[in-house]
C-alpha cells in the first residue's frame, strides 16, 4: 500500500481509523494526575499509550504521522464527535470509553477476519480494545450498581453522549465492514452491559441535528478546536523543527 | 502448584522471631543490620526505625505522585507524537513507583489513606523539587537528565537498604527509571542540535534545574538532621555530599556532549581531590521552598487534593459495589484458579 | 472513611511459563476483579508476567490461560520503557 502510494479509499479508513486513536488518546492523556485513583492513573495511561500506538500505525499508513497529527486544520480530522468530547467526570470518560471500545472491538475483529489491508493492525489493536473495553465494562457495572450517586452520575454520562454513537456506523470509504449488522451487535453489547449495571439503555436520538457522519466529514464540536490548539501549539511555533 | 487453602494459611512474612526473649530482640536486630542482612516487615526493629522508614518512604511515594504534575503538564503539548508516548509512558510509571513505595510503607503498618492524608494536611513532604514550575518543553528533558539523574543516583543505593520490601521496591523502580534519565538526555540533545531557539530552550531549562538537583541531595552532611542514625541502620548508605558529589562528577562530561553549559562558573576539575569543585549552593532558597514558599507548593498540593476529593465517588462507588457482590466475587475467584490449575 | 478504603491485596506474577508465581508487590482494590487488573497494569507493564494472583486476606485469584493474549500483549510493542530505545552518543557514561 505504501510502496506504490496509498490509494484513496486506504488513505480515508486510515486517516478515520488513525485520527479516532489520536484524539481519544489525548483526551485519555489528560486525566494523567487528575484520575480518581492511583490504580486508574496506570490503567487510563494503559489504555491511551495503546490508542496513540495505533494511531501512529494508521496515520504512518496515510502519509508523515506528525504532518498529520500537527499541521492538518479542524475541518481535516476525520475522527468521529464522541471521541472529541471533553472528559467530563470520570463517569462521562467510561461511558465514552465504552461506546467506542466496543464499536473499535467489533470493528477491529471484522477487520482482522476480513484479510483486507487494515487486517494486521486490527489483529494487535483487537487485542488491545479487549482490555479496554473490559475495563468500561468492569466501571460501568460498579458505577451503575455502587452508590446513588454514582448510578445517577453514570446515567447521565451514558445519556448524554447517547447523541454521538450513531455516527460509528456511518459507513467508511475503504473499509469493507457490514456496516448494519455491526450497529446491531454494538447495541446488543451495550445494552446487555448497561442492563448488568442496572441502567438502561437512553432513550432518545443516536445523532444530532446536524452531525449525522459529521466527525467523518470533518465537522467537529466546539471543544476540538481547542483541544487542537493545545496539541499544535508547540509543533507549530517551530515550523521544521526536530524533536 | 499449591493449593488455594495452602496459601492462604502461608504467612510468607512471618521470620519467626516469636521463638526469642523479648531482651534479645535489639541484639538480634543490630546483628541482623550488623551482618547485612534484610529486616523483613514482620521482624521485631525499633520504634524509631520504624517511624524512619515510614517518613522516608511515604516522603518518597508522595515525590512520586506530586512527580507526574510537572511533566504531566506538557502531555497535551508534546511536540510529536514519539515524544508523547514516551511522556505518558514516564508519567505512568511515577504513579506506579508511588504505588510500589506506598505498598512498601503500609508493610510497616501506616496504611496508604493515612500517608495521603497526611500529604494533603501538610505533614508529610515530598521532594521540594516539584515545587518548581515546567515552563518550557525543554523542561521535560531537564527533569529526565538531572531531576532523575540526582534521584537515580540517590535511590541506587537504596536497593541495598536493610528493609527488605523498601530495597525491593527500589530494585523495581531503579530498573524502570533507566529509560527516564536516557528519554530526557536525548529530548536535550535533540534541542541542543536544533534550531537556535531550541537551542536556546535548553540551555535556558538546565540554568533553572541545575541548582535545584543539587539541593535534592539534602542539606550538607554537617546540618542533617536524621542522616547519621539512618547510616547507622543502613537505610542510608551515602552520605548527602558523597551522593551530591557523585552527581556532579557524572552531569559534567554529560553536559559537554550535549553542548550545553552548567550554570556555575566554579565548576572546575581538582587534580588533587579527583572531582569537579562547584560553587556555593543557596541554601536559603532550599529552605525557603521546603517552607512552602516556592513556585508551586500551593499549586501541586491544590490539585493532588482535588483529584483525590474528586474521585472520593468513584470510590466509594467501587466500595459499594464490592459489598454488594462480594460473594459472587469470592465464586470467580476460586473458579479462576481452578481454570488455570486444569 | 474505612468503609470506602479499597482493601489491599497482594499480588503474585509468573514471569514466565516453567516459573512459580512470585511475589511482586501489593495494591489497593475494591475487589478481586479490579484487583487483576490492575495488578495486570501495575505490574506487567513491561511484559514481566504471564499470569497473575492476587491475594486478599481470604481468597486467590489468578488470570486464566485463556486471557494471556489481551491480557500481556499490549506491553509488549512499546520499547520507549526500556533504555536501550534510546540513542545516546559515545562516550556519555553513566546514562
Amino acid at each position: 500500500m505504501t510502496a506504490t502510494g496509498p490509494a484513496t479509499a486506504s488513505v480515508t479508513a486510515a486517516l478515520a481509523l488513525g485520527d479516532d486513536a489520536l484524539v481519544l488518546s489525548h483526551r485519555l492523556g489528560e486525566w494523567a494526575g487528575h484520575a480518581p485513583a492511583l490504580e486508574e492513573e496506570v490503567a487510563l495511561a494503559n489504555i491511551a499509550l495503546d490508542l496513540l500506538g495505533q494511531a501512529r500505525v494508521l496515520l504512518s499508513l496515510a502519509g508523515d504521522e506528525d504532518e498529520l497529527a500537527y499541521l492538518r486544520e479542524e475541518r481535516a480530522f476525520r475522527n468521529l464527535q464522541l471521541v472529541e468530547q471533553p472528559n467530563g467526570d470520570f463517569a462521562h470518560t467510561i461511558a465514552r470509553q465504552l461506546y467506542f471500545s466496543t464499536y473499535q472491538h467489533l470493528l477491529h475483529a471484522e477487520l482482522a477476519a476480513g484479510g483486507g489491508p487494515f487486517a494486521p493492525l486490527a489483529a494487535k489493536a483487537v487485542k488491545e480494545v479487549a482490555y479496554h473495553r473490559d475495563h468500561a465494562e468492569q466501571w460501568t457495572l460498579r458505577l451503575g450498581d455502587g452508590t446513588e450517586t454514582s448510578h445517577e452520575r453514570m446515567r447521565r454520562a451514558y445519556a448524554a453522549l447517547w447523541r454521538y454513537t450513531g455516527e460509528m456506523f456511518q459507513p467508511v470509504e475503504g473499509l469493507d465492514v457490514d456496516w448494519p449488522a455491526l450497529e446491531s451487535r454494538w447495541l446488543e453489547s451495550v445494552t446487555e452491559v448497561l442492563g448488568r449495571a442496572t441502567l438502561s439503555v437512553p432513550e432518545g436520538p443516536r445523532t444530532g441535528a446536524w452531525s449525522a457522519g459529521a466527525g467523518r466529514q470533518g465537522i467537529h464540536t466546539e471543544p476540538f478546536g481547542r483541544m487542537l490548539a493545545e496539541m499544535q501549539h508547540l509543533h507549530r511555533s517551530h515550523p521544521g523543527a526536530s524533536w | 502448584m499449591a493449593t488455594a487453602a495452602a496459601q492462604r494459611t502461608a504467612r510468607p512474612q512471618a521470620d519467626g522471631a516469636a521463638a526469642r526473649e523479648p531482651a534479645d530482640y535489639q541484639r538480634v536486630f543490630d546483628a541482623a543490620v550488623a551482618a547485612d542482612e534484610r529486616i523483613e516487615p514482620r521482624d521485631w526493629m525499633p520504634d524509631a526505625y520504624r517511624a524512619t522508614l515510614v517518613r522516608q518512604i511515604a516522603q518518597h511515594a508522595h515525590s512520586e505522585i506530586i512527580g507526574m504534575q510537572p511533566e504531566a503538564n506538557w502531555i497535551t503539548r508534546a511536540p510529536s507524537l514519539r515524544r508523547k508516548a514516551i511522556l505518558m509512558a514516564k508519567v505512568q510509571d511515577e504513579a506506579g513507583h508511588g504505588l510500589y513505595l506506598y505498598s512498601a510503607a503500609e508493610t510497616l503498618g501506616t496504611g496508604r489513606d493515612e500517608l495521603l492524608d497526611k500529604l494533603h494536611s501538610g505533614r508529610q513532604k515530598y521532594s521540594s523539587i516539584f515545587n518548581y514550575p515546567t515552563l518550557t518543553w525543554a523542561d521535560v528533558g531537564a527533569i529526565g537528565w538531572l531531576v532523575d539523574g540526582a534521584a537515580i543516583t540517590n535511590q541506587v543505593p537504596l536497593c541495598r537498604c536493610s528493609y527488605g520490601p523498601y530495597a525491593r521496591a527500589m530494585v523495581r523502580i531503579c530498573k524502570e527509571e533507566s529509560f527516564h534519565q536516557r528519554q530526557g538526555y536525548e529530548l536535550l540533545l535533540a534541542l541542543s542540535k536544533g534550531t537556535p531557539e531550541q537551542h536556546a530552550m535548553a540551555q535556558d531549562a538546565v540554568d533553572r534545574w541545575w541548582w535545584p538537583s543539587l539541593m535534592m541531595f539534602g542539606p550538607p552532611d554537617d546540618e542533617s538532621q536524621h542522616s547519621a542514625q539512618s547510616m547507622a541502620w543502613k537505610i542510608k548508605r551515602h552520605s548527602n555530599d558523597e551522593l551530591r558529589q557523585r552527581f556532579v562528577d557524572i552531569c559534567v562530561p554529560q553536559a559537554e556532549s550535549l553542548g550545553l553549559t552548567l550554570p556555575d562558573p566554579d565548576l572546575t576539575w581538582n587534580e588533587e581531590r579527583g572531582h569537579y569543585d562547584f560553587g556555593p549552593i543557596d541554601w536559603s532558597e532550599f529552605w525557603d521552598v521546603l517552607k512552602g514558599n516556592g513556585p508551586c507548593n500551593e499549586q501541586r498540593l491544590t490539585q493532588r487534593k482535588r483529584a483525590h476529593d474528586e474521585g472520593a465517588w468513584v470510590r466509594e462507588a467501587a466500595a459499594a459495589y464490592a459489598a454488594k457482590h462480594t460473594g459472587g466475587a469470592e465464586a470467580a475467584a476460586h473458579e479462576t484458579t481452578g481454570a488455570e490449575r486444569a | 472513611m474505612s468503609t470506602t478504603d479499597w482493601p489491599l491485596w497482594e499480588v503474585f506474577v509468573r514471569s514466565r511459563r516453567g516459573l512459580s508465581h512470585t511475589h511482586a508487590g501489593s495494591l489497593h482494590a475494591p475487589d478481586a476483579e479490579l484487583a487483576l487488573r490492575n495488578a495486570r497494569d501495575l505490574y506487567t507493564r513491561r511484559g514481566e508476567g504471564v499470569s497473575i494472583w492476587v491475594v486478599p486476606a481470604a481468597a486467590i485469584t489468578a488470570s486464566s490461560p485463556d486471557e494471556k493474549d489481551p491480557f500481556f500483549e499490549p506491553a509488549a510493542d512499546k520499547p520507549y520503557r526500556h533504555p536501550t530505545f534510546y540513542e545516546i552518543p559515545e562516550g556519555v557514561k553513566h546514562l
